[in-house]
């Protein structure tokens, strides 16, 4: 093949790729601008806190007790070859408030919530159900981006707070109930090993993954194509880039967390 | 009144309208036909903004529709959408009044409520009808929800998007008779886009007939059958033959 169509091939992947990232930044700007100026809709701020936040309970907390309790098992199995096994609490722990619970619950959220935001925008645009919000005086943004976003914001890192209780929690059962750890020195362990940063850090990974699943899902639901095969690609097209923008802002938040 | 002058408006290499020119004079009932895809939904949609022109201008009583305060732009007009465009996640009455639960026509939510129920009668709905979501209404019944949402705040233009595709020929009379009712009683300008002939008999009193991006013929409803234009009359007749291409 000729290098310069090689290269001129190349060229336009990064500079479509540079002109989608400008769109979703500009987009991402836009919803959180939106936040912060009136007016502000309580009916649907409250119905977006629910459906973000408290019904994705049950899956964040089954994916991390079922997580905490393999990781458990895990270390010590890993941790036997080399007469290790007592630090199954510790590694459980860091595991999961620093790594685990945040990239699960963010993805967890990416399935649930980002695909749900997707289609319900894109199925608004699809039956001129946007169109018709602009007719009756009600910007989009403010009406549908600016309380999934906000609402994201708000209770992604609750979740995370929650889903690493919980995954310690399932590494506390099997630890205590299969493994013959004491049960309060577990705990004294875990307490005595986590510090406040990897809280804080764990935290801020879960406010910029709830950020980026709600922005994914709005945008790609915002300019959707027509029909069922337009809900359709919006859908997955804001799962997977979710998906991906989560690990990596994962990879660059940790590198960030391990500099300070 | 409204006037568009000279609007064009392109998808890529479609060219949709083409220079589209139009008057509708103050308290009359404009009726816009054509054949699927000549833009017709694009010229009522760049009137309210909702898709901007790629030159021309258009003017709302004298003023530029493009530029000034967007929301009481807005505030003057009411829509009922082709699909009736009801929010599935409110409830009928909350639809109706959407209007009137925010913004700057925000009234008590017990008025609201009452505006709805008594616009929802207008449109020949039960009470009964306001609590049940858009999902459990029939075709007909969500456009007259839709119609009871246009009308709901009063306002002074009021555009209607195929309303009546898709419903049975009682139904679509049913609606006809409505909109020409509401429309006379408001003093309501109205803008309709339509393929259904006799929507355009009762519903009229000037009809634009829009082909090649253009409008190719204008009058009052009443000259439309002696028109002598070839385009009008096949439109009316429905013949394949004629100079309108049947496969477009």
């Amino acid at each position: 093949m000729n290098p310069l169509t090689l290269l001129g091939g190349l060229g336009r992947a990064v500079l479509t790729l540079l002109a989608a990232f400008g769109r979703v930044t500009l987009f991402a700007l836009d919803s959180l601008s939106h936040i912060l100026r009136p007016p502000y809709y309580p009916r649907e701020i409250a119905m977006a806190l629910l459906n973000i936040g408290w019904l994705s309970l049950p899956v964040v907390g089954l994916t991390a007790i079922f997580t905490g309790g393999a990781l458990a098992l895990q270390i010590y199995a890993g941790g036997a070859r080399f007469n290790a096994e007592a630090v199954v609490p510790q590694i459980v722990a860091i595991g999961m408030v620093r790594e685990l619970g945040p990239v699960l619950v963010g993805l967890m959220i990416a399935a649930r919530v980002t695909s749900s935001i997707a289609a319900e925008i894109a199925t608004m645009k699809v039956t001129e159900q946007i169109d018709a919000l602009v007719t009756l005086s009600t910007h989009p943004m403010k009406y549908l981006t600016a309380p999934r976003v906000l609402a994201a914001l708000i209770t992604v890192p609750i979740l995370v707070g929650i889903g690493d209780i919980i995954g310690i929690m399932g590494g506390y059962t099997v630890a205590t109930q299969n493994l013959g750890f004491n049960p309060a020195a577990y705990l004294q362990n875990t307490v005595n090993f986590l510090e406040a940063r990897d809280i804080v850090s764990s935290l801020v990974k879960g406010a910029a993954f709830g950020l980026i699943a709600a922005i994914m899902g709005c945008y790609y639901g915002m300019n959707s194509g027509r029909g069922a095969q337009g809900v359709g690609r919006a859908t997955k097209g804001s799962v997977e880039a979710a998906a991906v923008l989560i690990l990596a802002a994962n990879f660059v938040l940790t590198g960030v967390f391990f500099s300070l | 009144m409204i006037r568009m002058e000279n609007v064009k408006k392109s998808f890529d290499d479609n060219h949709v309208l083409q220079g589209m020119n139009l008057e509708i004079p103050k308290g009359t009932s404009m009726v816009i036909i054509g054949g699927s895809g000549t833009g017709k939904s694009v010229a009522l949609k760049c009137i309210l903004g909702l898709i901007k022109p790629d030159s021309g201008m258009i003017y709302v009583d004298g003023k530029d529709a493009s530029k000034g305060d967007r929301d009481a732009f807005l505030a003057r007009f009411g829509m009922l959408f082709q699909g009736a465009a009801l929010f599935d996640s409110l409830p009928v009455w909350q639809n109706v009044a959407f209007r009137l639960l925010r913004g700057s026509l925000k009234r008590p939510t017990e008025e609201a409520r009452e505006i709805a129920i008594e616009k929802l009668r207008r449109v020949g709905l039960k009470s009964n009808v306001a609590d049940r979501f858009p999902s459990e209404l029939s075709g007909g019944m969500q456009k007259r929800v839709g119609l009871a949402r246009a009308i709901a705040a009063e306002p002074e233009i009021i555009f209607f998007d195929e309303p009546t595709t898709g419903l049975d020929p009682i139904m679509s009379g049913v609606i006809n008779d409505l909109i020409r009712e509401i429309v006379t009683e408001m003093g309501a300008t109205a803008m309709t886009i339509t393929h259904d002939m006799t929507s355009v008999r009762a519903i009229a009193d000037n009809v634009a007939m829009l082909h090649d991006g253009v409008i190719q013929w204008t009058g009052p409803v009443g000259q439309m059958d002696a028109s002598g234009d070839p385009y009008l009359e096949q439109f009316i007749s429905g013949s394949a033959e004629g100079p309108i291409e049947a496969v477009r």
